[in-house]
């Protein structure tokens, strides 16, 4: 039995359905990711596991203990929030103590827990500084510190670096994941951000309208999306429409000779998902390798650093390739080029009669 | 940037301190008059006011309802406005609408309505301040402790803090003690005082219920002793003042609260 359970959670709000028959299972220890865009029902599911809000049908298990109609102070459930959730009138220590007191633990293992916990994120000289004189990534580690503070079950995080500086983000996500290695507290991450989600976790679980469209390895994430809306949202991705046809795939002129075609039924639409670094540019007039081959011109060039994007378009093509900076210097906005799409890199999905959904991007947060 | 201000200004401030301070001197200077003779200058209306057992009895009477007002309005505002805030924030606008009604029915319509209401209850409410008096002044302050302690709630991020103390092991009661009250505390005591203020000063309710509190003492001093009225009324003014300053002094730890708790942001 894991040791965190979700059983098929339901919870509408009127006539949104937030949640959707959600299923999860998570071992002791590990770390998983709910990433999806705003209302997919990421942060209802961490809600409901906290016990802030009841779900409609299903049930939490943790540790074989069913905690669906536990209140949230009874549940033992540690919480960093997305907006600032430090109590103002108390310092940092106070903030950690909090929880201790609470179950009455006596002075001298209160103290000593206190600064054992602030000296784990860092903040050992802080503990007598009140929250307004810390800045927010300080509030996010004494936030963490006093959610670790009472050995919770499972360590709930909403978003916690969402009103961070990149920069701090990028270093705080790194030492929550060296914290939940070291305690090895099984925990759940709430999260957009899917950069967060894929370098942090054991397992990243992608929601969208209050199901889960998959639930993998990042590694798998990436690499083998299983729907449209996941290649959509994770990493950017080609999405070629074709037919399946002579034991490839039909897109506009182009006969793309692609492994994943192999056994599929004639005719069928499908979905070509290529990755924008798997596509190989070179001009147009050079020597053409067999077959693969889309013709285009580079519309635009977007430097991201070591690599450069080029937009391609041509006549019944559109696709974008990633190609190393040095490369892109001789590729100028303009030239005739040609992208060779990899039999072996590109996935097939059936494409069915559905709308994909516009990812948007997520408005800052702002306390709720 | 210094504030320069025109000259003009300056007359302006005058005239208006003027307009505060002259009756103020004029009542102080009355004061000062002896009730016997009618000739300055002489502390003996003062004398009289404190040598007087019914100023301290109704003051203390006063104080006390006072204090009891603030209690039972705090004990029964505090956890209906968090509630309110925190679970059914449509009805804050029905809040906002009922605490305005105090101010909009009179004193006297008020004290008719509660004594009718109240006809045949047990003597130890009806015929006592501590129970009749109180649950009208409770009404009265009903506005003011409203939006105060309203403004304190907004002022929180109140769903956040509920819900990190819940998580933490906190019950509701220990959420709102040692969580939520503090956090609001300057607004909660902002509200206090406007209620002290108001019980100190409150006339209708209390005279036409028959209770002898200070307001009712102060009239009658009015009526009867000219010197010493002018006296008491200084006095009475120098404790509304304390406790307006008092408020000022909160009003601005507020200030800095505020500014911190957005600051935190």
């Amino acid at each position: 039995m894991a040791y965190l359970e979700l059983q098929d959670l339901h919870r509408d709000f009127g006539t949104v359905k937030a949640l959707d028959g959600v299923e999860v299972k998570l071992e002791q220890g590990e770390f998983l990711s709910l990433l999806g865009p705003s209302g997919c029902g990421k942060t209802t599911a961490l809600r409901l596991v906290a016990g802030f809000d009841r779900p409609d049908k299903g049930a939490i298990v943790v540790d074989g203990r069913d905690l669906t109609h536990v209140p949230p102070n009874k549940r033992d459930m540690g919480m960093v929030f997305q907006a600032y959730s430090l109590f103002p009138n108390l310092t940092a220590a106070q903030n950690v103590e909090f929880g201790l007191k609470i179950r009455g633990r006596n002075r001298v293992e209160r103290a000593k827990r206190v600064e054992e916990l602030l000296e784990l994120v860092g903040l050992g000289h802080a503990g007598d500084r009140y929250p307004h004189q810390l800045s927010g990534g300080m509030q996010q580690r004494v936030a963490l510190a006093r959610a670790l503070a009472i050995e919770p079950r499972v360590l709930l995080l909403d978003e916690p670096l969402s009103a961070l500086d990149a920069k701090v983000r990028v270093q705080l996500r790194e030492e929550i994941r060296r914290i939940q290695l070291e305690l090895g507290i099984t925990t759940l991450y709430v999260t957009h951000d899917q950069e967060e989600a894929l370098s942090v976790s054991d397992h990243v679980a992608v929601m969208y309208g209050g199901k889960i469209e998959q639930m993998g390895s990042p590694g798998e994430m990436y690499s083998a999306p299983a729907t449209p809306f996941v290649a959509e949202f994770i990493g950017t991705m080609n999405r070629l429409e074709g037919t399946v046809a002579d034991g490839g795939v039909r897109y506009g002129e182009t006969l793309l000779r692609i492994d994943a075609a192999l056994g599929r039924r004639s005719g069928e639409r499908v979905l070509v998902l290529v990755r924008p670094e798997t596509v190989e540019v070179g001009t147009a007039n050079g020597s053409s390798p067999d077959g693969n081959v889309l013709r285009g011109e580079v519309i635009t060039q977007t430097f991201l650093g070591p690599v450069t994007r080029l937009k391609i378009v041509g006549t019944g093509v559109d696709l974008i390739a990633d190609v190393p900076t040095q490369k892109a210097l001789s590729l100028p906005v303009g030239t005739k080029v040609a992208a060779t799409v990899p039999a072996d890199g590109a996935r097939l999905l059936e494409l069915r009669d559905e709308r994909l959904p516009e990812i948007a991007e997520e408005p800052a947060p702002a306390g709720r | 940037m210094k504030l320069r201000m025109a000259p003009s200004s300056y007359v302006w401030l005058l005239l208006g301190g003027l307009y505060f301070f002259i009756p103020l001197l004029a009542t102080f200077l009355f004061s000062l008059d002896s009730n016997t003779t009618g000739k300055c200058c002489t502390l003996s209306s003062y004398g009289w006011v404190i040598h007087n057992p019914d100023f301290w009895h109704t003051l203390k009477t006063s104080l006390l309802l006072a204090l009891e007002t603030i209690a039972v309005s705090l004990v029964i505002f505090v956890p209906t406005i968090y509630w309110v805030h925190l679970k059914v924030p449509r009805l804050r606008p029905v809040l906002a609408f009922m605490a305005l009604v105090p101010f909009v029915v009179p004193p006297i319509v008020l004290v008719v309505g509660l004594l009718s209401v109240y006809k045949g209850s047990p003597s130890w409410f009806y015929a006592q301040p501590w129970g009749f008096l109180v649950a009208a002044y409770v009404i009265l302050a009903f506005p003011y402790m409203f939006f105060s302690l309203d403004a304190g709630f907004r002022a929180i991020d109140v769903h956040t803090l509920t819900e990190a103390s819940q998580s933490l092991g906190a019950s509701w009661s220990r959420t709102l003690l040692t969580v939520i009250l503090p956090n609001i505390r300057a607004a909660a005591l902002a509200g206090s005082f406007l209620a002290l203020a108001i019980v100190m000063g409150e006339f209708t309710i209390a005279s036409l219920a028959q209770f002898h509190t200070f307001p009712i003492f102060l009239q009658y001093v009015n009526e009867s002793q000219a010197y010493p009225a002018a006296a008491l009324t200084l006095m009475s003014f120098g404790i509304t003042w304390a406790a307006m300053l008092s408020l000022l002094f909160v009003g601005r730890k507020r200030g800095q609260r505020a500014a911190f708790v957005t600051g935190a942001r």
